[in-house]
């Protein structure tokens, strides 16, 4: 059994090097992405009632009022008239809210806007239809309603982002965090096939 | 939602400031996912929402010889994707399991532990209880529990990640409810059967929360989640199991095994590791565990397929632990 | 004189092609606006309060709380004192504020008191809804073959039992299928702007032309004085054809509180009220010659349609293979539930459900090979003409799932682990005629081509059909046609059901460029010195078909219009129209797997071939069979209404709760339009319905293919599967 100090001095302590290393680098990464961003106006105050937050919105700072109450899904329908990401269930579980705050997708129903002041989002409306992820998916027909379709564009940016060159097999395992109705699933696997096969990423 | 009043503290002492030791008056935010739903169908009313996100301390996680210590704000995500999970195969398989990338990346592993049972009368209004757990038993008990429930209790702990980690002796630091306070406790023991409405479900005053889990290093123990899932999406399972095993020599020397979804806490099968222990993993000794596991369950009116779903959990999560094919999806 | 034909295939120039939707790039970037979207400016936000209780009498409303919630603007009560409720989430109330949150705080303050009734809910036991006194005679029907001879009292009983004595085998079984919610992603309600005596409404609809004059009457104006505007709508499927009484409600209160109001219904009160399609229960016995081929049938099936609701109708038991005898009756069941509404092809996937599926058990019984058993029996399908239709679909669909070399007896598969796999089919009809619809076509002097129809676009491709019909008509490509739809002040066009949407538009939208066309050619005609009759338009061109020299391009011949646009209305179909017809079929096999062990079934290939006339589109028909296959392995392996037996509450009225396919869950779809010539020179048939109809039975079938048992009621769950499994268990 390998020692702490065994440990600082780089010397493998679980059995693996991996283990040591992976650890290291992501408690530094994952600390540092908490750390800074934060509006130096946000001190730890209780804030109550009105108050009037910055929120970095498809690489714009937008003033939006808000309560501690309002869900990021609110402050973007309401305070931002971007509707595209849309209410669909009372907590996360349709994924139909979905946008990509710290590069990551969230379901911006079940995030208070507080919590996202100084983080990057990304909504829908920062994509054009005539590339990437929404032109792929007019070309399979991936939408029919289109109400869910917004937030399943956002989830397969964020997807594809992460999985560059993802198999079928990986689509059919990734990407149930979303819902359809109308039943387009069938053509947005192609979709998202084509999105790879371009080497786009979205 | 009812309007609360937000802070969202720098530090772990100042987050315990802002708690209030009354049970109800403050919650503590973490991914949101589990815990904003629940404002909005004001089942949680709380009068502050204490926010962990900007708690630095809270989102490593670091490693020394002898453990592993996540903190409470590290996303499943982040978790599955460490290279530590690797030591932990039945974690990354569980973290696998929750199908939304969303929920993944939004949910931390102290939310996860945390979260509030998914019981439709609990979600309903009707309390954690609902009527002393009449309205289960005359109503509709198909998901409910078939281990643990004979008090008035009768909802399943909701967490997919508890089952892997009391299987493999993770624990837990809980600080407060003074700056200096911090409380290490097995997760199995986090968790309660409330007997009445003024417990909650886990032991977690309400000025206390859960910093970190520390997951002991597994020194060769090999483990495995196993989740019957109905459909691909994020629903939770309808049974899940999960084994941590040590060989020697081709037989098991000692086994965790713990079911979800099947009693207000993880359920530890006693049965189940008495029935492995000294015996090589094969198809057959799984299926007896397995069996061993259902033998003492005592499913509701509408739950008794639960009882063949955890004796096929038990023996499928022995078997992907040894890395042997478990014949079923 | 126009002759109202569409061109030969070989003629068509983008007539029956694979067009992207012209609004696939604003549903893709978010930028399609549905009423939801819609936010004018000082938009207040209104919510519902929803009984708690199933079956109640409203004993008090205090209100007052509520009002005084920071941020409320008003509360209006929606029932009186006194007034009985039928079903838990039945509207009582409805808070107005500024935000979401005050909105739900001003919910949670209103104080409401019941008098509590006796809760009925459970549908499938029959004799607990007999001893509630829940029941009703709903009705039936006998046909028999031989006529009595004289006046023979128990004639129907006799020769029933003689059928099914002569008959080489019988079966006796019990089918079911839950009920189930429509589930629109966009939750029922409206933004209401009243304005100086106008009322325009953003409502959620499929009925755009229809709806204005429900929208005036409470408010006491006249439908001229309403505009109801419906760009997008988040999903219908049956259930938005009428403005809602919390729609006018939102009306009444954008007129009172002179501010626009956006009153969409919360997930939960969506499920409870939003619309709901009747479950049905059956004891079916049924007898088959030796062949196979049923020669008798006798039901009995019950069903729930909800508070006043409709019940699973007859006609549809047995469906589509219809045996020389059979007697059916009916037995309602009235449950603390909403009133259900039209769901996609009303009453059929129940009836194919509970039909087919007792068809598939006697090829169990002898041992047959569905297929043979499903293709022997179309001697018994109605319509003599659809027969061979069905045959042909057939052949084709066992070609792509491979049936013949998949094939085995029932429960006799290999296994691989605890893993079975199985086979089954069904087929089914639909009729798809046009509503009524009418167009405006507008011709600009420089080229410019609009359409107007009081349609609605319901994610089918309405507007890319339209689009469609005109560019063929005018020889432009499609992008050419700007089409405006979604308004109630453009012409009138029906309601968007029964799949009848694709045929009026395309009658009413190529009968008017026609007309158009030919007030054009007229123009070209003289300028060219040529007949009309002998102009052709093809290519952004117009030209004589005698002399191809003489020709003007598009726009040139546009310009002959002079200073003003040609404006041309037209209707849509009329009796004896060679453009649309009326009748499709279709054919669906599956393949699944279960897990014997959970009972967990996935879904590995399913197959469906399905005929519509003539194909307008081609990559949007495809789609809306992927949609209606995918809805069906919904309703055959995860959704039903779960209601709790002793409170009456819909248990999971969350999406959370309420279990629907994902991505992961479809397998391979495989899908093929069947349209030979003799289907094409049909004319436009609808089709959004049709293959949403046979995926329960043929799941279900594969199931019992797979497993050597029956699993009774869909959705066929881990539940229900094991519950079965251990019933023959226990029985062996």
């Amino acid at each position: 059994m390998t020692t702490p100090e065994q440990l600082a001095h780089g010397k493998s302590g679980f059995s693996r090097r991996a283990f040591l290393k992976g650890s290291g680098a992501a408690a530094a990464a994952t600390a540092m992405a908490g750390g800074p961003g934060l509006a130096a106006e946000e001190e730890s105050s209780v804030i109550s009632g009105m108050t009037t937050i910055t929120l970095d919105v498809n690489g714009k700072q937008h003033k939006v009022e808000v309560e501690p109450r309002t869900t990021l899904l609110e402050a973007l329908r309401y305070g931002l008239n971007l509707t595209g990401a849309k209410p669909i269930s009372v907590d996360g579980s349709s994924g139909g809210s979905t946008v990509i705050m710290d590069g990551k997708p969230v379901s911006s129903n079940s995030v208070l806007a507080m919590e996202c002041v100084g983080k990057p989002i990304q909504t829908v409306e920062s994509l054009t239809g005539d590339s990437g992820v929404p032109h792929a998916f007019v070309d399979q027909d991936a939408s029919q309603c289109g109400f869910c379709t917004p937030g399943f564009v956002m989830a397969v940016t964020a997807f594809l982002k992460k999985h560059p060159n993802a198999t079928e097999e990986q689509i059919r395992d990734g990407l149930n965090g979303n819902l359809c109705r109308c039943g387009t699933y069938a053509n947005i696997i192609p979709a998202v096939l084509d999105v790879v096969k371009g080497g786009g990423n979205g | 939602m009812k309007a609360f009043e937000y802070a969202a503290p720098r530090s772990e002492s100042e987050v315990l400031e802002l708690l209030s030791g009354e049970a109800g008056h403050t919650e503590v935010l973490a991914g949101g996912t589990d815990l904003v739903g629940l404002m909005k169908k004001m089942i949680v009313t709380p009068d502050r929402v204490v926010s962990l996100s900007r708690v630095a301390s809270l989102k490593k996680i670091e490693a020394d010889s002898t453990a592993v210590r996540v903190g409470a704000m590290v996303s499943l995500d982040e978790l599955a994707e460490n290279p530590v999970s690797e030591f932990y195969p039945a974690i990354r398989q569980a973290i696998d399991e929750i199908a939304s990338l969303q929920l993944r990346s939004q949910g931390t592993l102290g939310g996860e532990l945390c979260q509030r049972p998914r019981c439709w009368y609990f979600r309903d209004g009707h309390g954690l209880l609902a009527a002393r757990g009449k309205d289960v038993v005359e109503g509709d008990s198909r998901f409910h529990a078939i281990f643990g429930n004979a008090g008035p209790a009768k909802f399943v702990c909701p967490s997919r990640l508890a089952p892997a980690l009391v299987a493999l002796d993770a624990r837990l630091r809980i600080l407060g409810p003074h700056s200096n306070d911090e409380t290490l406790m097995p997760l199995e023991a986090f968790y309660r059967t409330p007997k009445s409405e003024r417990e909650r479900e886990f032991l977690l005053d309400p000025n206390q929360f859960v910093a970190q889990v520390i997951l002991p290093h597994p020194e060769g123990r090999l483990s495995a989640s196993y989740e019957v899932r109905h459909g691909a999406g994020p629903e939770y399972p309808l049974v899940s199991a999960a084994s941590s095993i040590l060989v020697e020599r081709g037989r098991v020397v000692e086994a965790r095994v713990v079911l979800g979804q099947v009693a207000p806490t993880p359920w530890i099968s006693r049965e189940a590791i008495d029935a492995i222990v000294g015996r090589p993993v094969t198809p057959e000794t799984a299926e007896a565990a397995g069996e061993a596991a259902a033998s003492v369950a005592t499913p509701l009116r509408d739950n008794e397929y639960k009882v063949r779903l955890a004796k096929v959990a038990v023996k499928r999560s022995l078997l992907k632990a040894a890395g042997l094919e478990t014949g079923g999806f | 004189m126009v002759e109202y034909v569409w061109p030969d295939k070989k003629d068509a120039s983008v007539l029956g092609g694979s067009f992207d939707k012209i609004d696939g790039p604003a549903k893709c970037t978010g930028t399609a606006k549905y009423s939801y979207d819609i936010n004018p400016e000082g938009v207040l936000i209104a919510r519902a309060y929803g009984c708690p209780q199933a079956h109640c009498k409203l004993k008090s409303l205090d209100l007052e709380l509520a009002e005084g919630v920071p941020g409320v603007v008003a509360v209006r009560k929606m029932k009186e004192l006194g007034d009985e409720i039928h079903w838990q989430g039945d509207l009582v109330a409805v808070v107005v504020g500024e935000t979401e949150g005050a909105v739900a705080e001003g919910l949670a303050a209103i104080v409401a008191d019941y008098e509590p009734l006796d809760v009925y809910v459970d549908d499938e036991d029959l004799q607990a809804a007999e001893a509630a006194g829940r029941t009703a005679d709903s009705g039936g029907r006998v046909q028999l073959a031989n006529e009595p001879e004289g006046d023979d009292e128990g004639f129907e009983d006799k020769e029933l039992e003689r059928l099914f004595k002569e008959a080489a085998a019988v079966v006796e079984g019990y089918y079911g299928i839950a009920a189930i919610t429509h589930m629109c992603l966009e939750t029922h309600g409206s933004t209401c702007e009243f304005k100086d005596g106008k009322l325009l409404a953003h409502l959620s609809t499929q009925n755009v032309s229809g709806t204005p004059g429900q929208f005036a009457s409470p408010l006491k104006l006249t439908a001229d004085d309403v505009t109801v505007h419906c760009d997008y709508i988040g999903g219908g499927f049956g259930s938005k054809f009428a403005v809602d009484r919390w729609d006018s409600l939102a009306a009444q209160l954008s007129k009172d509180l002179g501010r626009p109001v956006k009153l969409m219904l919360d997930r939960d009160l969506e499920l409870k009220n939003g619309g709901s399609r009747p479950s049905g229960f059956a004891d079916v016995k049924i007898g088959a010659d030796a062949n196979g081929v049923i020669t008798v049938w006798d039901s009995h099936h019950w069903s729930a349609g909800g508070y006043g609701g409709g019940v699973l109708n007859q006609s549809v038991m047995p469906y589509v293979i219809v045996p020389p005898n059979y007697r059916r009756r009916v037995t309602n069941v009235k449950i603390n539930a909403a009133p259900v509404r039209a769901w996609r092809a009303p009453n059929h996937p129940q009836g194919c459900a509970l039909s087919q599926t007792a068809i598939d058990d006697i090829a169990a019984k002898m041992g047959l090979d569905s297929y043979d058993v499903f293709e022997r029996n179309l001697v018994n399908v109605a319509d003599e003409d659809r027969r061979g239709v069905y045959a042909e679909e057939m052949k084709i669909a066992a070609k792509l799932m491979d049936w013949k070399a998949k094939w085995h007896p029932h429960g006799k598969g290999d296994k691989n682990g605890s893993i079975v796999s199985g086979l089954g089919m069904a087929l089914h009809t639909w009729g798809g005629g046009a509503h009524p619809s009418s167009c405006m076509v507008k011709i600009h002097p420089d080229g410019g081509v609009e359409a107007f129809l009081g349609s609605q676009d319901l994610g089918t491709g309405t507007r890319t059909v339209i689009a469609v019909v005109l560019a063929e008509t005018f020889g432009l490509p499609v992008e050419a046609i700007k089409v405006n739809i979604g308004n109630s002040k453009y012409p009138m066009s029906g309601p968007s059901g029964g799949s009848t949407t694709v045929g009026g538009v395309s009658e009413s939208s190529r009968r008017t460029g026609l007309d158009a066309r030919e007030q054009l050619f007229e123009k070209v005609a003289s300028k060219l010195g040529v007949p009309a009759e002998s102009l052709e338009a093809k290519d952004g061109r117009i030209f004589s078909s005698e002399d191809s020299d003489k020709s003007l391009s598009w726009k040139d011949a546009c310009s002959l219009l002079g200073m003003s646009p040609l404006e041309v209305s037209g209707r849509g179909y009329s009796r004896g129209s060679k453009l649309s017809s009326n009748g499709v079929g279709g054919v669906q096999m599956a393949e699944v797997e279960v897990d014997r062990e959970t009972g967990v079934v996935k879904m590995k290939k399913f197959v469906a071939v399905q005929d519509m006339g003539l194909v307008v589109n081609r990559k949007t028909a495809s789609s809306q069979i992927y949609g209606a296959m995918i809805m069906g392995i919904a309703y055959a392996l995860f959704e039903e209404r779960l209601m709790d037996k002793n409170s009456g509450a819909f248990l999971n009225a969350e999406i959370a709760d309420y279990r629907l396919p994902r991505l992961g869950d479809i397998g391979e779809l495989v899908v093929e339009i069947y349209e030979p010539e003799s289907e094409r020179a049909r004319g436009v048939i609808g089709l959004g319905e049709p293959p949403v109809i046979s995926p329960g039975a043929a799941i279900s079938n594969a199931v019992a293919n797979a497993l050597g048992i029956r699993v009774p009621v869909l959705p066929l769950t881990p539940k229900r599967v094991l519950d079965s499994l251990k019933l023959q268990a226990r029985s062996a």
